[in-house]
């Protein structure tokens, strides 16, 4: 069925939503520092797909949001290195003080 | 004969196919496998279908970009973190049940929500005729070079006066990005830094103090421990308690 | 290609052309590989030998030892497949097959000559620099995989390697993407053309020191020593690929050769004029004009002609060799400069591979960078200007939407009366935005 239609907008933007649940129930039940880090990244990746989706003058040459899509996807790509450095920082500081990646560990603002 | 001299027109759907189920499955993997460094490969995997699903849109520049930053850069530096941390204990970390199944739950809801969204609209999921001279006119990367210094020539016969007059670029929003961006390389830098013993000696910390408190006691065990010099605040190995524990 | 095959089958634009069309480009970049890492192989065991004055391997396949490549082939593919018990099997051996790929695909976009490409990538420049970054993921899970000390210390310094040296890498690399205008190496290797003055490398000083800053990072990039801490064997035994044998080794080796040929390639033409010979032979000979470079109607098979001989454009044909063969001589002259490199330098400590990163290399690029960029916004003199071989100038193809735009534009906003000066105004606006923003300036050429 998927063969005979020709491919829209919406069948990108359904794997955006795929990757975008896989990275939010990734960042809800991983245990691993790095884990959670990586599904920021799924998710971040799954919005970027709607951008590029509904930027495209290939699958939509009518009313697409033009390189506007384009511009928005790259600026997601750099601020997500950003916060990548950022929290691969917080991660190894929270290694090198608590001996541990573990997140339910990090308990201490619980008082 | 017959069959190959068809004209196939199907080639955007298989390769849509192809790399999008790679995307999805690789994703799959990140979320079930145990093994943190397999999780890193596999999400290498799945970001890199995901830049192939980008050069299938006609977005070529921000699949390169997509390969070279996200791929090259942020994955390499999130494994670079994987194998400075990944020792016996934290290879494999299993997950509650109780979270699967919440997890389960709310995602799978989640995802209906947006699935139902992405082919609610009808405008969306209605497929296009493509005109193969305006697809190469968004493959090229010149501008949006041109946009990200202020200067927009994609559109300039929009109905928008500032279109038109081929203002309303990406110069400020570029600007603060690169601000950003060095603002975060110092932060991380500095935050990532390993702090010396003689600095801490200067600030009369608590390491230090035990450090030369141990000196004097009992040098020989001092050996055994010096480990712990490298790690600071509160451990589960921290001596201070041991020491505790001692008296 | 595939119209090729569309005319011998008598077919009209059928898939199965195409697939035949790209197979054969696939095939033939197989080729450049894998042959290439045969011929590098022989080259450096030469080389090292002559530099080291010994005369190296003499006796396999006549007096060079030509074949001593297949030789070791035929054994490393006899030895043992052996997976330690430590590593993480799965991981072990797929990771010389990640590397093996990702220097393959870098080929894809790599043009050969004008028009000889296996895919046109618009942005190929970042293509390229963005797959073959995609090598060191196989290093590093070479070395976590192999569960073996060494191998994880010679990943992790090659994961903080790469990652540092991709920084001034592509600051090089931004500087003839700026003077050219476009991230289409084809097009950036035309506009090349001519005599040896119309190289970039020869266009100011700066231009001059990215050369040489790109060259020493890609050496860096590809863990050629001196850089090659990943498999440093005084301190690591042999780092990363300590743990392997036999086939799998040898892809490694295939891998490293194979991107370094990219490498060089890559700074041939985006520096050295690519398929363009220091003296323009084709135009000479009128085999093919340099005004023709780069246009589609230009094809080695032409089907309007009539009749198989009467179709195939013999000059251009020979034309586009010899721009193959430049590209591979100078491709091959560039790994023989690393070769010579890696045997005449000693291998450099990790705090010093970092230093020379961070604290040389990024600073030179940076100062390249403004500097040909500050040349180009003063428009000073270069090579070419000097001698008065003008620069050939080719326009993108989204340009080509925006004049027929202007154009109707323009004819509409005279045919309308009742016009306010207000939209006058924005048309003119807008003919100023083309003239003042368009880098590339004329269909053929002529000055800039």
């Amino acid at each position: 069925m998927l063969l005979i239609g020709t491919v829209s907008v919406s069948w990108y933007l359904a794997v955006g939503a795929v990757l975008f649940v896989l990275g939010a129930v990734c960042m809800a039940t991983k245990r691993n520092l790095l884990g959670v880090l990586m599904g920021v990244e799924l998710v971040l990746n799954g919005a970027n797909m709607n951008f590029i989706a509904f930027g495209s003058k290939v699958l939509r040459p009518e009313g697409s949001l033009g390189l506007d899509g384009q511009l928005i996807a790259l600026f997601v790509i750099v601020l997500a290195a950003a916060e990548a450095a950022v929290a691969l920082a917080i991660a190894l500081n929270f290694y090198n003080n608590h001996n541990t990646v573990d997140v339910d560990r990090a308990n201490e603002l619980n008082g | 004969m017959d069959l190959i001299a068809v004209a196939w027109p199907y080639w955007h759907q298989f390769f849509f196919i192809i790399f999008a189920a790679a995307a999805i499955g690789f994703g799959f993997g990140v979320l079930l496998s145990k093994n943190v460094v397999r999780m890193a490969f596999y999400l290498v995997l799945s970001l890199g279908s995901t830049a192939g699903l980008f050069f299938l849109a006609g977005a070529e520049f921000v699949g390169a970009m997509q390969l070279m930053i996200y791929v090259g850069g942020t994955l390499v530096l999130l494994i670079f973190g994987v194998m400075l941390t990944a020792q016996k204990d934290f290879i494999n970390m299993d997950t509650h049940t109780q979270d699967w199944i919440l997890a389960t739950i709310v995602g799978g809801s989640l995802l209906m929500i947006l699935l139902f969204g992405a082919f609610g609209a009808e405008d969306w999921n209605t497929p296009q005729n493509l005109e193969d001279a305006q697809i190469q006119a968004t493959k090229e990367a010149t501008p949006i070079g041109l946009a990200l210094t202020g200067i927009r020539v994609d559109s300039l016969g929009d109905s928008k006066d500032a279109v038109e007059e081929g203002k309303s670029g990406y110069l400020m929003p570029f600007i603060i990005v690169s601000i950003h961006l060095l603002v975060v390389l110092i932060g991380a830098a500095y935050m990532a830094r390993t702090k010396k013993l003689s600095h801490a000696t200067d600030d009369k910390s608590s390491r230090a103090k035990l450090m030369l408190f141990k000196m004097e006691q009992e040098p020989e065990r001092l050996e055994e421990e010096t480990y712990v010099v490298t790690h600071r605040g509160k451990s589960a190995l921290n001596p201070l308690e041991q020491s505790d524990e001692n008296e | 290609m595939a119209e090729f095959v569309d005319y011998i089958l008598n077919l009209d634009d059928s898939w199965f052309s195409y697939l035949v069309g790209a197979l054969v480009a696939a095939v033939l970049i197989l080729h450049v590989v894998a042959v290439g890492a045969l011929l590098f192989i022989w080259m450096e065991r030469k080389i090292s030998g002559r530099i080291q004055d010994r005369l190296g391997p003499t006796r396999v396949g006549g007096k060079f030892g030509w074949l001593q490549t297949l030789a070791d082939g035929i054994k490393l593919i006899a030895k043992e497949d052996l997976t330690p018990d430590l590593a993480d099997k799965f991981l072990f051996k797929i990771a010389p097959y990640v590397g093996l790929a990702a220097s393959y695909a870098a080929f894809i976009a790599l043009p050969f000559a004008d028009g000889v490409v296996g895919q046109h990538v618009n942005t190929a420049v970042f293509f390229v620099l963005a797959v073959l970054g995609l090598e060191v993921f196989s290093v590093i899970l070479a070395g976590y995989a192999s569960g073996s000390k060494w191998s994880l210390f010679g990943a992790m310094r090659e994961a903080a390697q790469v990652v540092s040296y991709e920084v001034p890498l592509g600051m090089c690399v931004v500087v003839p993407v700026l003077i050219c205008g476009t991230m289409n190496l084809t097009t950036i290797a035309n506009m090349q053309a001519g005599y040896f003055t119309n190289w970039l490398v020869f266009n100011d000083p700066f231009t001059f020191l990215t050369a040489i800053i790109y060259f020493t990072c890609a050496t860096a990039g590809v863990n050629r020593a001196p850089f090659d801490l990943a498999e440093a064997e005084s301190e690591l035994v042999a780092g990363f690929h300590t743990e392997y044998s036999g086939l799998r080794w040898s892809l490694f080796f295939m891998a490293e050769y194979s991107s370094m040929f990219v490498v060089s390639a890559l700074a041939s033409i985006l520096f050295f004029g690519g398929p363009h010979g220091p003296i323009p032979i084709a135009d000479i000979l009128s085999f093919l004009s340099i005004d023709q470079l780069g246009n589609p109607d230009v094809q080695a098979f032409d089907e309007t002609a009539g009749g198989f001989f009467s179709s195939v454009n013999l000059q251009v044909i020979i034309a586009r060799l010899l721009g193959v063969g430049n590209l591979l001589f100078k491709g091959i002259i560039g790994v023989t400069v690393m070769m010579w490199i890696r045997w005449t330098f000693p291998r450099l400590r990790i705090d010093q591979v970092m230093t020379m990163c961070l604290k040389y290399c990024v600073p030179l690029a940076a100062v390249g960078f403004l500097g040909a960029t500050a040349w180009q916004a003063l428009d000073l003199p270069t090579a070419n200007s000097l001698l008065g071989s003008p620069r050939y100038h080719h326009h993108e193809l989204w340009t080509h939407g925006l004049e027929h735009q202007q154009g109707s534009e323009n004819a509409s906003s005279e045919a309308s009366d009742d016009e306010t000066p207000h939209a006058e105004d924005k048309t003119v606006k807008a003919d100023e935005v083309f003239a003042n923003t368009v880098p590339v300036s004329v269909v053929k050429g002529g000055e800039r």
